[in-house]
């Protein structure tokens, strides 16, 4: 419960992420060089990174820009990365899954071989060179989920197909199949349902993992590009502030890491209340 | 077992064909030309040509890609004019940015990544297999309780988040530790290991959290098996009853997910080398995506997707030498 809390506290503040600026009174690319201390090399002035009245969480090094802002705009775009690639990743990989299980033999074949194929390769090192040929104009977190998509549909796709291989066999298919119904309408109708259990357990376990790709495209600073904040970009900047600016690791690694939590345990909770074995109790 | 041996190996060949095929012909065929990365700035139309000429881009992708493969096993040469490189096998190219050979740049950084890897991999196998034993030993005490949250932390951390932890912890507040700065281990064994210490640590962490859920599960399951009552029952020490019998048991799934594993390793080892600004294979790769320098990011893909495969074959064929069962008839 803590962990759907979590989740859902923070899908909250990522939609209402230009309404909690508003309230305190910043934007996100706003420079202000008159609060960094430029004798230190640009380390904000006063403790904890600039905490302030006017900054709630302090100002970016080198930059000045109000950590609270680029941090809830930051949650936008960590969770809708996580959340849209893991649409699409369903999207794709139940297409793909169910062709393969009712494409008949051939299809079936060439696509597990794909399937195979796919899950075979490093997805995160393949998703990282993919980000350098990309076109450039597309919206980068647009982008980024179409990139995890592309790498990693491969589970999701297994586990229709191998689930539709066995559900095609149950009686009330078979049924389906006499009354004349065509191969296209059983998969949709007659199977795709009875394949809502396992990949919503799926679905719940790849969001974490995703949004750990996102972070870790946008740490490699083939994610999201600046000005638009990620978390991962901002922990990849406090990689060299670590020393002088410790508040600015501690609150983008801080929500990342309650965030990813959260989303680990909702997905537990979630297989939990899926797997008979354990009688719905989560 | 033989044919399972050479069916498994000739399946492995197929993967990686396939593999090095698709992401050749996607770096190849992208909208932006390869002839004018290759040529770098101050290029003219003069010097895209003979760039075009000297590297084969103006040969249709799947004549390209023959020769690609023709330079990964015997050597290609590149001429434009007068002037020829030999490129000696396993040839990868140049690079577009250094135009140095990928094969030497990968061979240069592959110690940094071996040392980095094998490192981590020892400190996480250590780790997780005593963290997971521990915690089936002490079911439902405290310690367990607490063993398998932090198993649960360390499986939601991504590593460059424990790597500036470790970093606050170790190099800013106890100053304990140096910025990692990479000495190599011929040179001074000794600052090698003390400035690898903190990558080892953040690599393992996240390894060492899947050693110790498989080993506790594994452990749990021999600890009631008869044998193991039975050694028990003949007044065998606790210490030889885990030591030799249940922790036997409790290892042999982890030798075939460490070779599963080895993907996640690269991808951290990616993200470790980056931060900790290593000069290995994984911060090449970034560098070079970053550049769009082709060459380099093709090499790499083909060398991590080569070590994976191999992987997987080497734990499947392992598999199949010790469990019959595993093997197809």
């Amino acid at each position: 419960m803590a962990g759907l809390a979590t989740v859902v506290l923070m899908v909250a503040v990522a939609l209402a992420a230009p309404l909690l600026c508003a309230i305190e009174g910043q934007d996100p690319t706003t420079f202000h060089s008159d609060l960094l201390d430029s004798a230190r090399g640009g380390v904000p002035h006063g403790s904890f990174g600039g905490v302030s009245a006017d900054h709630w969480l302090g100002v970016e090094p080198a930059t000045g820009r109000d950590v609270f802002a680029r941090v809830v705009h930051g949650a936008r775009v960590s969770l809708g990365v996580a959340l849209g690639a893991t649409v699409l990743e369903l999207l794709v990989g139940i297409a793909v899954g169910l062709g393969a299980g009712f494409g008949g033999r051939r299809a079936d074949a060439v696509l597990s071989r794909l399937i195979e194929l796919s899950l075979a390769f490093p997805s995160f090192l393949l998703a990282l060179a993919l980000m350098a040929i990309v076109p450039q104009s597309m919206p980068r977190p647009l982008l980024l989920a179409c990139v995890i998509t592309a790498v990693s549909w491969g589970n999701v796709a297994r586990v229709t197909r191998s689930q539709a291989l066995s559900l095609r066999r149950r009686d009330y298919v078979d049924a389906a199949r006499m009354s004349g119904a065509r191969p296209s309408r059983i998969a949709v109708r007659e199977v795709l349902p009875g394949l809502t259990a396992p990949l919503l357990v799926l679905a719940a376990l790849k969001v974490p993992l995703n949004m750990v790709s996102e972070a870790g495209l946008s740490f490699l600073g083939a994610g999201v590009r600046p000005p638009t904040p990620s978390w991962g970009q901002m922990l990849s900047t406090a990689t060299t502030w670590f020393r002088a600016d410790p508040t600015y690791v501690i609150v983008p690694g801080g929500l990342l890491f309650l965030t990813l939590l959260a989303c680990t345990v909702l997905a537990e909770g979630v297989r939990r209340a899926m797997d008979p074995r354990w009688g719905g109790r989560s | 077992m033989i044919w399972f041996l050479l069916r498994r190996v000739g399946a492995a060949v197929v993967v990686l064909l396939a593999l090095s095929a698709i992401v050749y012909a996607l770096f190849y065929l992208t909208p932006g030309d390869p002839a004018v990365l290759a040529c770098g700035r101050g290029c003219n139309a003069e010097r895209l040509a003979q760039t075009q000429q000297k590297l084969g881009l103006d040969d249709p992708i799947y004549v390209q890609y023959w020769h690609f493969l023709e330079g990964l096993v015997v050597g290609r040469d590149y001429s434009a004019g007068p002037d020829v490189d030999h490129c000696a096998a396993p040839c990868l190219g140049y690079s577009f940015q250094t135009d140095q050979p990928v094969t030497a740049m990968l061979m240069e950084r592959l110690p940094v990544s071996a040392s980095l890897a094998f490192g981590a991999e020892a400190m996480a196998l250590l780790l997780g297999v005593s963290a997971g034993l521990l915690s089936a030993l002490r079911r439902g005490r405290p310690a367990e309780r607490i063993l398998t949250a932090v198993t649960l932390l360390g499986y939601s951390t991504p590593v460059f988040l424990i790597g500036l932890v470790l970093l606050l912890v170790f190099c800013a507040y106890l100053q304990w530790l140096p910025f990692p700065a990479y000495v190599s281990l011929t040179r001074n064994p000794g600052e090698w290991a003390r400035n690898l210490v903190l990558p080892w640590l953040a690599l393992a962490l996240i390894q060492a959290a899947v050693y110790a859920r498989i080993t506790r599960a594994g452990a749990l399951e021999t600890l009631v098996e008869d044998h193991v009552r039975t050694f028990r029952a003949y007044g065998l020490r606790e210490r030889q009853v885990i030591g030799r019998h249940a922790l036997r048991g409790a290892l042999a799934p982890l030798v075939t997910l460490t070779a599963v594993e080895v993907a996640q390793v690269m991808t951290a080892a990616v993200l470790t080398e980056t931060m900790f600004g290593l000069p290995g294979v994984g911060k090449l790769t970034v560098e070079s995506v970053n550049s769009v320098d082709l060459p380099v990011v093709v090499g790499v893909t083909v060398l991590a997707g080569t070590v994976v495969v191999l992987a997987n074959t080497v734990a499947d064929l392992l598999h199949a030498a010790a469990d019959p069962r595993a093997r197809p008839a």
